[in-house]
């Protein structure tokens, strides 16, 4: 394989090398995630719902989530002295919703863990709760992210190669 | 007056006769995911975010919309309050509608088919939930 990578090396300007390996570099990465549970099948529902007509779905429905999910964290952590455990479970629920509509197990399970506590109003265990849910979260961003600009890249070669 | 309801293609057919579904949703990451899955079925889709906006829009002189796909938890209305009004409105109730929910409670589920929702579906919605769907259109 190596030979034949060199050669069109040499004779591409756009250094093909170079987008292959961006490609495996996302690919493993993605990969990674499933099998470490960051994400689910359902983030490999949205990869097949992207396609021609629709390149930048996956990235919308990402930062859609990202989004969200910051404005939750936010709320949450306004006002820890007293726990409205109503109004709390109300926006662990939206998170919920949101991180299973995406694919990202992790964060789901810790908000269904986080469910548990508010039924039983227990503030210390929703404190915790609180603390492992931003720590998935901030986890699978900081992967998001990677992932983003990977595809960016890659995007770019794919529309210079177009012209 | 009524189209025989008969067994006919699924999709949204040509554009000049697109079948028009309404989505509502409080959350943007599911109007997103919803309105995608519609859309590579080649419906049109309109997108709310609320109850409220749903009742506007169909309210208009020509809202063409032939389903309403709406999620269950809403702050203010809920789905299953869209639907009764739906229901209990002359002018909007041949209209089919949908019910989504995160959770699967089966006494939800009964109360909506009760009041007359087509179908429920359970989040996060499938592109097969969006298939079987397709001979509910009005």
């Amino acid at each position: 394989m190596l030979p034949l990578c060199s050669r069109v090396l040499l004779s591409h300007p756009f250094s093909p090398m170079s987008l292959m390996a961006l490609r495996e570099q996302l690919n493993m990465l993605v990969n990674s995630m499933y099998i470490e549970g960051l994400l689910d099948q359902q983030f490999q529902q949205l990869q097949m719902l992207q396609d021609a007509s629709s390149p930048g779905f996956v990235a919308e429905v990402i930062n859609l989530f990202c989004e969200d999910a910051e404005r939750i964290l936010t709320e949450l952590t306004k006002d820890q002295a007293v726990v409205d455990f109503q109004k709390v479970d109300a926006y662990v629920h939206q998170l919920k919703g949101s991180s299973s509509s995406v694919g990202a197990q992790n964060v789901k399970l810790a908000c269904i863990q986080f469910r548990q506590f508010c039924e039983e109003n227990n503030k210390d265990g929703c404190l915790n709760a609180l603390n492992v849910v931003k720590h998935h979260y901030y986890l699978l961003r900081n992967k998001f992210d990677t992932m983003l600009q990977l595809e960016q890249r890659i995007q770019a070669y794919d529309s210079k190669q177009q012209n | 007056m009524s189209s025989p309801r008969g067994p006919k293609a699924c999709g949204g057919g040509a554009a000049d006769r697109q079948i028009h579904v309404l989505a509502v949703d409080d959350s943007s990451v599911d109007r997103a995911v919803i309105a995608r899955l519609l859309r590579s079925s080649k419906y049109r889709v309109t997108t709310v975010d609320s109850g409220k906006k749903a009742l506007e829009l169909l309210g208009l002189q020509e809202p063409n919309v032939n389903m309403i796909i709406t999620d269950y938890w809403m702050p203010e209305m809920t789905g299953f309050e869209l639907l009764k009004i739906v229901k209990e409105s002359s002018a909007l109730r041949e209209i089919p509608v949908v019910i989504m929910s995160s959770e699967n409670v089966p006494n939800r589920i009964n109360r909506c088919l009760e009041e007359g929702a087509e179908d429920f579906l359970l989040k996060p919605v499938r592109p097969s939930d969006v298939a079987r769907l397709c001979n509910r259109m009005r």
